[in-house]
């Protein structure tokens, strides 16, 4: 589908998605400024175009692997704020009673299939629950979320050729952040767009401005729509920025102050915005209206957070067998 | 009772529970078709039941159970097949980090029912990389499930057990096991994780042994009856669970443990039953513990030195002397 006909319900639905990523994100990063969050976070801010480009053309009952920076995945997909923040907070309501945190949420009923911290290691999972959805012969679709360092993980490779030759309904989502921790991808890549290893599997690659919502929407419905009719992967990279360090100890020095600033300006909710107002799809009113409501949730998540309950200490015994 | 191999028992399971459970399926490398798995376990099974669900994989380890815990946590009760138990180290991230903590980490919302196999073992002359036990690793990993069959019977009862539990399970099955012949009924049963078997009853001293060891330990019991000494083997079945109770039980009937397993001594399988009789029954034993394992070396190639570091008969033996 082109994104031109898209109707002004799901453009302002996907406004609304990317702004409370945004500000889940920025109220984390407070709480984190306060010592409420135990252990590290990694912030998804900045690159929620990807998250929410990519869940707004995916049904319920499509699966999706996430990362260590998993929090807008989480609600891109259609996760509750309230379950994800009490487990950013490691309180018995979380998402993960409290096991998991911030690394670690998933949802399987929305088909969220959780978050590994293994740089890399969601990528052969995705392909196996592209397996299960030909095997059951659904008409399913995976989308598998992974960064541009885990491109470099041999299970990028093992993953992508196994779903490529059982021509598995898996769109590979690469987010190019440009920095794998600190490091920068010319560092440790020889090629420019992730996208280019495509060809190696025999399946499309396709590189698309990760900050463009719209762009991301366009190629992930073009993959998913071919996923879906048994046309095999598609490995599409989201070329973004992280504005935060890659976690909570990192003021990202490495990265030079244009570069940020230049990626700042392509701001991707402030980007969609400005297209909405000009496009006249909705009043600034509204969106004022939608950022209150928003502001609200989130607001309401943390006051359930907070009020939770941590799990009781001996509760670490349960849930490591059935 | 008729017999049939280790191999076909282990073939029967499989084919039971596919004929069973539409979602029970097979992926490794070379188990298809062309080849029926390196050591023809799974010969067969693709003219029955496609290749779909008789998977070839490319040379893949890690993405093999990779692509296992997703399906496994999808709906789907895989069992993967790594050609030998030494390249499991490629799949460990996998079997480790995801498979055995899927669940806990998400708080209980996901299972992931699925049978990694595997054969372990030396003896054949196929030198470091494709010789070794290493069991243990597994049962120090919470959330796996580890099984260590040593007769068609077992083999076939766990196996099916294994498919139908929904912890993942590491099946380590041992390569000399394979053409071993033994009695397995025809009907239908599976044996529960966690249940030893005690494989011959004895009196004197209690020798615990796993996998092809059990067959050593057994031909060392019947030696030493010809000398008067009655020996109990305990076979534990599963490393994990665990079947502590009919081993200390054993051990406070006899007052005496020999342990007896091919893997490295230090860390080792041994070395976990060796303290759990400590921990539990030192006020029983009249003697102290005795371990009969590989003595801290890769494997060799050359026969005459393989042969050294492998436990036999004679070493079990020795040890039981040592104990009375």
């Amino acid at each position: 589908m082109h994104t031109a006909d898209l109707p002004k319900e799901k453009l302002v639905e996907m406004y609304r998605l990317m702004l409370k990523i945004r500000l889940f994100e920025e109220k984390v990063f407070e709480l984190y400024a306060q010592n409420l969050v135990p252990g590290t976070i990694h912030l998804y801010t900045g690159q929620e175009a990807v998250a929410v480009g990519v869940c707004s053309t995916l049904r319920k009952d499509d699966y999706i692997t996430s990362t260590h920076r998993g929090h807008g995945h989480c609600i891109a997909k259609g996760a509750d704020i309230k379950r994800v923040m009490a487990e950013i907070l490691g309180k018995k309501t979380g998402y993960c009673k409290g096991k998991g945190g911030s690394m670690h949420i998933a949802d399987f009923s929305i088909g969220m299939l959780g978050a590994t911290a293994v740089v890399g290691a969601g990528i052969p999972i995705a392909v196996g629950a592209g397996l299960s959805v030909r095997l059951r012969k659904t008409d399913q679709v995976v989308a598998c979320f992974f960064g541009d360092g885990a491109s470099n993980q041999g299970t990028f490779h093992e993953s992508i050729n196994m779903a490529a030759v059982w021509r598995l309904p898996v769109i590979f989502v690469c987010e190019n952040n440009l920095y794998a921790m600190g490091t920068r991808q010319s560092v440790v890549m020889a090629i420019e767009n992730i996208s280019d290893r495509a060809a190696a599997y025999g399946i499309p690659g396709v590189t698309v401005d990760g900050n463009d919502v719209l762009a991301v929407y366009e190629a992930t419905f073009a993959a998913v729509e071919r996923a879906r009719k048994g046309g095999g992967p598609t490995l599409i990279e989201c070329k973004t920025y992280r504005h935060r360090g890659h976690s909570r100890v990192d003021p990202a020095k490495y990265r030079p102050k244009e570069e940020v600033a230049a990626w700042l300006a392509r701001d991707p909710v402030k980007r969609l915005k400005e297209k909405l107002l000009q496009s006249n799809v909705v009043a600034e009113n509204m969106l004022e209206q939608i950022e209150k409501m928003v502001s609200a949730e989130i607001e309401e998540a943390l006051k359930y957070a907070l009020e939770s309950p941590y799990p009781a200490p001996e509760e670490a015994l349960e849930d490591v067998y059935v | 009772m008729r017999k049939i191999t280790y191999r076909e028992a282990l073939r029967e399971a499989l084919r039971e529970e596919m004929r069973r459970d539409p979602s029970v399926f097979l992926l490794g490398e070379d188990i298809g078709r062309y080849w029926g798995g390196a050591f023809k376990v799974t010969d067969g099974l693709a003219e029955e039941f496609g290749d779909e669900r008789v998977r070839d994989t490319p040379i893949s380890e890690n993405a093999i159970i990779g692509v296992a815990v997703g399906a496994a946590i999808t709906g789907m009760r895989p069992v993967a097949e790594i050609m030998f138990g030494d390249l499991a180290a490629l799949a460990m991230d996998q079997i480790a980090n995801q498979a055995a903590k899927i669940r806990y980490m998400f708080g209980g919302q996901a299972k992931a029912p699925l049978v990694v196999r595997t054969p372990f073992g030396a003896g054949v002359n196929i030198a470091s990389h494709h010789s070794q036990s290493l069991e243990a690793w597994f049962m120090h990993v919470p959330g796996l499930h580890v099984a260590v069959p040593s007769t068609p019977y077992d083999a076939k009862g766990l196996l099916k057990a294994a498919i139908r539990g929904n912890n993942p399970v590491v099946f380590c099955e041992h390569k000399l096991l394979y053409p071993v012949e033994g009695e397995v009924p025809e009907g239908e049963y599976t044996i529960p994780f966690g249940v030893a078997d005690v494989k011959r009853e004895g009196e004197d001293v209690t020798v615990v042994a796993t996998l092809y060891m059990v067959h050593k330990a057994l031909k060392a019991a019947e030696k030493m009856a010809d000398e008067g000494i009655s020996v109990e083997v305990v076979d534990p079945r599963t490393l994990a669970p665990l079947d502590k109770k009919t081993i200390i039980g054993s051990v406070k009937k006899t007052g005496r443990l020999v342990v007896v397993s091919e893997d490295c001594k230090t860390a080792g399988v041994t070395a976990e039953i060796a303290a759990i009789a400590a921990e539990e029954a030192i006020d029983y034993l009249d003697a102290p513990i005795k371990r009969v394992a590989e003595p801290d070396t890769p494997i060799p190639f050359s026969p005459p030195l393989e042969q050294y570091v492998i436990p036999d008969e004679k070493a079990i033996i020795k040890a039981i002397k040592e104990v009375l």
